[in-house]
């Protein structure tokens, strides 16, 4: 079959497996558990950036109504952990369905400003409701992730979990682009006039993808808080949706591996930098700004780009 | 406090505040207007603007009037070099390129400030007498009177500067249809950069008038611009005076909402109302459908 088409996917597989066996250190195991989680919703987020062409700076807000709603369920309620993430997955997709309807009829810089507005006011609410939230600080002693006897109860295998959801949410993309409706999608991208000639529902479209891309971050955001056992409002932050898109964007927008390739960068550079702290705003800023403005496609294109000269340099003219 | 007084209390600091939001929409106008673009770091200059008062005026004992001129010089010019360095080099980009610039721009923004004047918050003298004014039961901060003494200024410049001044005509014949100004000898470019230039100044003044009343630190800015955008769209976009008669209602709704409701959401009034507005009616209250048709967003 299309077996060149995978062996990134293959190569990719092969690595998280070597990588559960050979990495013993915690350190490490923890920071690759973390670009996993970011990945995934770096993933969905690329769905509706790079692929639908439409921008939602609130995706932090699911990622926290992911985090909260599984934390709250299985620290009060004692709800299995399964049934949590999924309710949790399931009432963050609602409510992105209900921001989604009337935001996404309006373009560009319309659907910024209310998605910005709307992550803004979960992350009062995150802050005020402190009886249900625990407010500013937060919800603790949240338990590991576990489907009956099993326990994803050590580093090594909560790694592989969210290794695992991610290689399987990533073939899940694939197929959804390579599908009719993803061809569709990628036609909104060109011309939403064009696409709509065609016979191609603009607006529902728009809202499937915003509703799989919040949902992409809900599960992200369970994964996060099973693994962190601690969630504040800080997950639903305005700099962390900032922070997803700029990993969408120096990954590549529109690309399958952009998301991965994003949130490993910018997961492992602010471990590397120790002044990271301080400077991170400007940082970010600054990486934003000058990708956009000088690869807005990202490192993935610059290493296309990058590829084809190097081919075209070696075949004799 | 009686019913009635709490009530003239509220429309009072509603006004205070609403002033505010009142300049930044217009800001956000004026750069929509020649460009089509929203500017998402509209909220910074307001930031902006207090916090480099504060430095001039209560660090380095500037008296208020000179550190007043500096201070709008220096965010005019950081607007003005924002706009040459992000905006100016780019050919016709997609707006969701632009949207990621003018974000990018005030994250920039506040993480200078924050390297600058740290996390801290920051105050700066009133005006005048701190001494309230009591009024109708209620009791009135003189600086209010300087917030909307100076909206007033503002709005009056504007309008004369629209009206009767060649560049203001100029950029009027921009904002209807760039290409036809540039026919007949508009230089674009330069009407561009003079729209970040006019709109940061407008920001910073905010900025400089409303933080003896609410103090000021380097963070305050996307709060700022979400509200003001909202004062913006509800009059609807593009549209000055829209702006000011919206921005002045966001602002008694959310001070009767801080006072009545819960201070606790008072934030969350605001952009709850913009949330409405786009659903609703996005073309604003007082705005014309067409006008949001023209532009490209």
């Amino acid at each position: 079959m299309h077996v060149r088409r995978n062996i990134p996917l293959i190569i990719l597989v092969l690595a998280v497996a070597a990588a559960a066996v050979l990495v013993t250190d915690s350190y490490i195991l923890t920071i690759l558990i973390f670009i996993g989680i970011y990945a995934i919703a770096t993933m969905g987020l690329n769905l509706l950036l790079g692929f639908a062409g439409q921008i939602s700076l609130g995706h932090a807000a699911f990622f926290a109504l992911g985090a909260y709603v599984s934390g709250i369920l299985t620290t009060r309620h004692d709800v299995p952990c399964i049934a949590a993430a999924a309710l949790a997955v399931m009432l963050a997709s609602g409510v992105a369905y209900i921001v989604g309807l009337p935001c996404l009829r309006l373009k560009g810089h319309y659907l910024a400003m209310g998605t910005l507005a709307f992550g803004e006011i979960i992350h009062i609410t995150l802050n005020a409701e402190v009886e249900l939230t625990g407010g500013p600080s937060g919800i603790a002693g949240i338990p590991m992730l576990s489907a009956g006897p099993l326990s994803a109860d050590s580093d090594v295998k909560y790694f592989l979990v969210v290794w695992v959801v991610f290689v399987l949410l990533f073939i899940l993309t694939r197929n959804i682009i390579n599908s009719r409706p993803g061809r569709a999608l990628q036609a909104l991208h060109g011309s939403e006039q064009a696409a709509s000639a065609m016979g191609i529902d603009v607006a529902g479209m728009k809202l499937t993808v915003f509703v799989l891309s919040a949902a992409y971050a809900a599960l992200a955001g369970v994964l996060y808080v099973h693994f962190v056992a601690f969630v504040s409002p800080q997950a639903g932050d305005i700099m962390f949706s900032i922070k997803m898109v700029t990993m969408v964007v120096v990954g590549g927008m529109g690309h399958l591996w952009g998301g991965l390739l994003g949130a490993a960068l910018l997961t492992v550079l602010p471990e590397m930098l120790s002044y990271f702290e301080d400077y991170d705003m400007l940082i970010y800023g600054g990486i934003l700004l000058v990708m956009v403005m000088f690869m807005p496609g990202g490192l993935t294109q610059g290493f296309t780009r990058l590829t084809g000269a190097l081919r075209a340099w070696r075949t004799p003219r | 406090m009686s019913i009635e007084s709490q009530i003239v209390q509220f429309l009072f600091t509603g006004i205070a505040l609403g002033s505010i939001y009142a300049m930044v929409g217009l800001g956000f106008n004026i750069i929509y207007n020649s460009t089509g673009i929203i500017n998402f770091a509209q909220g910074e200059f307001v930031m902006l603007g207090g916090l480099v008062m504060v430095w001039l005026n209560v660090t380095l004992g500037l008296p208020m009037p000179l550190a007043f001129i500096i201070t709008i010089a220096a965010v005019m010019a950081a607007g003005a070099l924002f706009e040459r360095l992000a905006i100016y080099p780019l050919k016709k980009p997609p707006v969701m390129i632009l949207i990621i610039i003018t974000l990018a721009g005030s994250i920039i923004f506040k993480g200078s400030a924050m390297l600058l004047w740290g996390k801290r918050t920051y105050s700066l003298p009133h005006f005048s007498s701190e001494q309230p004014i009591a009024l109708l039961g209620a009791t009135i901060l003189p600086q209010t009177f300087w917030i909307v003494g100076f909206l007033a200024v503002v709005v009056a410049l504007l309008a004369l500067f629209f009206n009767c001044t060649m560049l203001g005509k100029a950029m009027r014949a921009c904002s209807f249809n760039a290409t036809a100004a540039s026919l007949v000898g508009i230089n674009v470019k330069r009407i561009v950069l003079l729209s970040f230039a006019v709109s940061a100044a407008i920001g910073a003044i905010a900025g400089i008038v409303f933080t003896p009343v609410v103090l000021m630190e380097y963070d305050r800015g996307t709060m700022l611009a979400l509200k003001g955008f909202c004062a913006a769209v509800l009059g609807g976009l593009g549209n000055g005076m829209g702006a000011v008669i919206a921005g002045l209602l966001i602002g008694i709704l959310e001070s009767f909402g801080a006072g009545f409701i819960s201070s606790a959401y008072k934030d969350a009034i605001a952009l709850l109302a913009l949330l409405l507005v786009l659903v609703i009616k996005p073309s604003g209250l007082l705005g014309r459908g067409e006008a949001s048709r023209l532009k490209d967003f």
